[in-house]
């Protein structure tokens, strides 16, 4: 029991200093928000321009929820880029904690901030298109299907933070990379079967693909949750399968970057 | 046998100025047949690019430190002093050779060795948009200390460094060198390391600093039973700290003894002066002048 109280006192230390930087980013943090909510009306607008409110609505939530998703990617792959452009990786690792306490520390702020994030950007759009109509939106549903899409993507979040621990230099440009074509794959603003035959092979490894699938048609077409199995159990097998072997992979990687010196270098 | 050092425990006596070591941590109480570190025949090789030949960083080193005692490493640059410290702290992997702290072995019992040490390294590194009280805090909380105890000891510990309550809250950014790494020791003394290791503290600091950090070693020390490992350029701070001295050249241990045990030698076998700097030179084959010129051009070797 004490283990385990030290080992949430140090998941806690990863959720509070990510506030703390948070905080001392204000600036860009307010950047980025802004930045958010033009990309997602600029996006949105096009809907309204084609005179569809279907369209505006799958373009709307391809924005939101993409946001979302790629955020809560974004901070848990970031998780040792971070550390490394601070300089405070090998500190970090050589403290007296579990790997996966310091990844649930950062797995629950990323949640957090990409919820309060995505919901600020959902008020926005909504206030800007007051004629849009939800009237046969099926929240709860589309609320399961975020949350069951946020543990595959943490799972994929994981195994991306492992790639600045294996390639000092450019290890947070391919974390990058593997947010683009996971946002290309995935139907984010179209249909998945407009793509390639062996773009649409990627897309179903995609949790994105299943999530944003689903969320449309809760909210566009009030699909309930028995409706939308074929999204769900996709998510669920993604989340159960990414997440340990993410964890997996992080104590393999780690292992590495000790016996080869690569926790040293700061890139 | 084994016993929980608390800070209540091992200050008992005592005025408690600094914590000294994290609830919870097994130290052999007492037991002075039991080394603080005990280094014994460790060998680290890196392979760099895929064909070449694995170069020797580490070569069969040991080394038996005592409860509270400050043992100095010299080396030139590339001689292996920060590896040896990176392979202590768990940074990096044995290839040959074992490592005890307090009689904990480094490989079987990694989080109990990790609970006694902290490490201070030559550059002070921290999240540097967050003030010192918000990275200690940090640090704190990782080695299991609570938010309000770590605020307490971090104010105190940085008090006694010379860091003024109104810069406890800003960037780290905005602080002077000299003063960002005094928050990185205090940041160290904060989760009561029973070893601290130390590769270069002082390196960068300016005369005035770095004498207070000197004597804040010896007060660490001296007051709080901490045993220290000290790796410097600097032969005068390593004559005043150390009692004894290892000598590093090209990963193997050259020579070892206290700084006067080392001044006899070199002076009775060589017919040198009795200095450190005789016997930095006699047994890494070069000048420290230029080893600290190679320091300062960038070179991040060892």
């Amino acid at each position: 029991m004490a283990m385990l109280a030290h080992e949430m006192k140090a998941s806690y230390a990863f959720i509070e200093r990510n506030f703390f930087l948070t905080k001392r980013y204000w600036g860009w943090e307010i950047a980025f928000l802004v930045y958010s909510v033009a990309g997602a009306l600029s996006v949105s607008l096009i809907g309204a321009d084609v005179g569809s409110a279907r369209l505006l609505l799958t373009l709307m939530v391809g924005a939101i929820f993409w946001n979302y998703l790629s955020v809560v990617f974004s901070w848990i792959a970031e998780t040792i880029a971070v550390e490394r452009w601070e300089g405070t990786l090998e500190y970090t690792m050589m403290a007296p904690i579990r790997r996966t306490t310091q990844l649930l520390g950062s797995v629950v702020y990323a949640m957090a901030y990409g919820l309060i994030h995505t919901a600020v950007i959902l008020v926005e759009l909504v206030l800007f298109f007051p004629q849009m109509d939800l009237s046969k939106a099926n929240f709860g549903t589309a609320l399961i299907f975020v949350v069951l899409g946020s543990f595959s993507f943490v799972g994929i979040g994981i195994m991306a933070a492992i790639l600045p621990l294996l390639y000092v230099e450019r290890g947070a440009q391919m974390t990058f990379v593997i947010q683009s074509v996971i946002l290309l794959v995935s139907g984010v603003y179209y249909s998945v079967t407009i793509l390639p035959g062996w773009m649409q092979v990627a897309s179903r490894l995609s949790p994105a693909t299943y999530v944003l699938d689903a969320v449309r048609r809760a909210l566009i077409d009030g699909a309930g949750f028995g409706e939308l199995v074929h999204d769900a159990w996709p998510l669920v097998v993604m989340g159960i399968v990414f997440i340990p072997a993410g964890v997996w992979l992080f104590g393999r990687a780690e292992r590495y970057a000790k016996r080869t010196g690569k926790l040293k270098r700061v890139g | 046998m084994t016993a929980t050092l608390t800070p209540e425990l091992k200050n008992r006596g005592r005025e408690p100025s600094v914590p000294v070591a994290p609830a919870g941590v097994n130290v052999p109480a007492g037991a002075s047949d039991v080394p603080a570190l005990l280094i014994e025949g460790v060998t680290k090789r890196f392979t760099v690019g895929r064909k070449r030949k694995p170069v020797v960083a580490i070569s069969n080193v040991s080394l038996r430190l005592e409860r509270g005692d400050i043992h100095g490493i010299l080396g030139a640059n590339g001689s292996g002093k920060s590896t040896l410290i990176r392979l202590v702290s768990g940074l990096l992997t044995l290839d040959e050779g074992r490592v005890e702290v307090f009689g904990h072995d480094l490989v079987r019992d990694e989080m109990a060795v990790k609970r006694l040490i902290n490490r201070v390294s030559v550059d002070a590194a921290f999240f540097k948009k967050l003030s010192p009280m918000e990275n200690l805090l940090f640090a704190a909380r990782l080695y299991g200390l609570d938010g309000a105890t770590a605020r307490r000891d971090a104010i105190r510990i940085m008090e006694r460094l010379g860091i003024g309550s109104k810069r406890i809250g800003r960037p780290v950014e905005q602080m002077s060198r000299g003063m960002q790494q005094k928050v990185a020791i205090a940041r160290a003394l904060l989760t009561s390391p029973a070893l601290l290791l130390l590769d270069e503290p002082t390196t960068g600091l300016d005369p005035r600093s770095k004498l207070e950090v000197q004597t804040f070693i010896e007060e660490v020390r001296d007051s709080h039973d901490a045993t220290i490992v000290l790796t410097t350029h600097d032969l005068a701070e390593a004559e005043r700290l150390c009692r004894r001295i290892t000598i590093l050249n090209d990963g193997r241990t050259v020579a070892e003894d206290t700084p006067d045990g080392l001044k006899r030698l070199v002076a009775d076998r060589f017919g040198e002066p009795p200095t450190l700097h005789a016997v930095f030179m006699t047994y890494t084959g070069r000048s420290l002048d230029d080893d600290v010129e190679e320091d300062e051009s960038g070179d991040d070797t060892d």
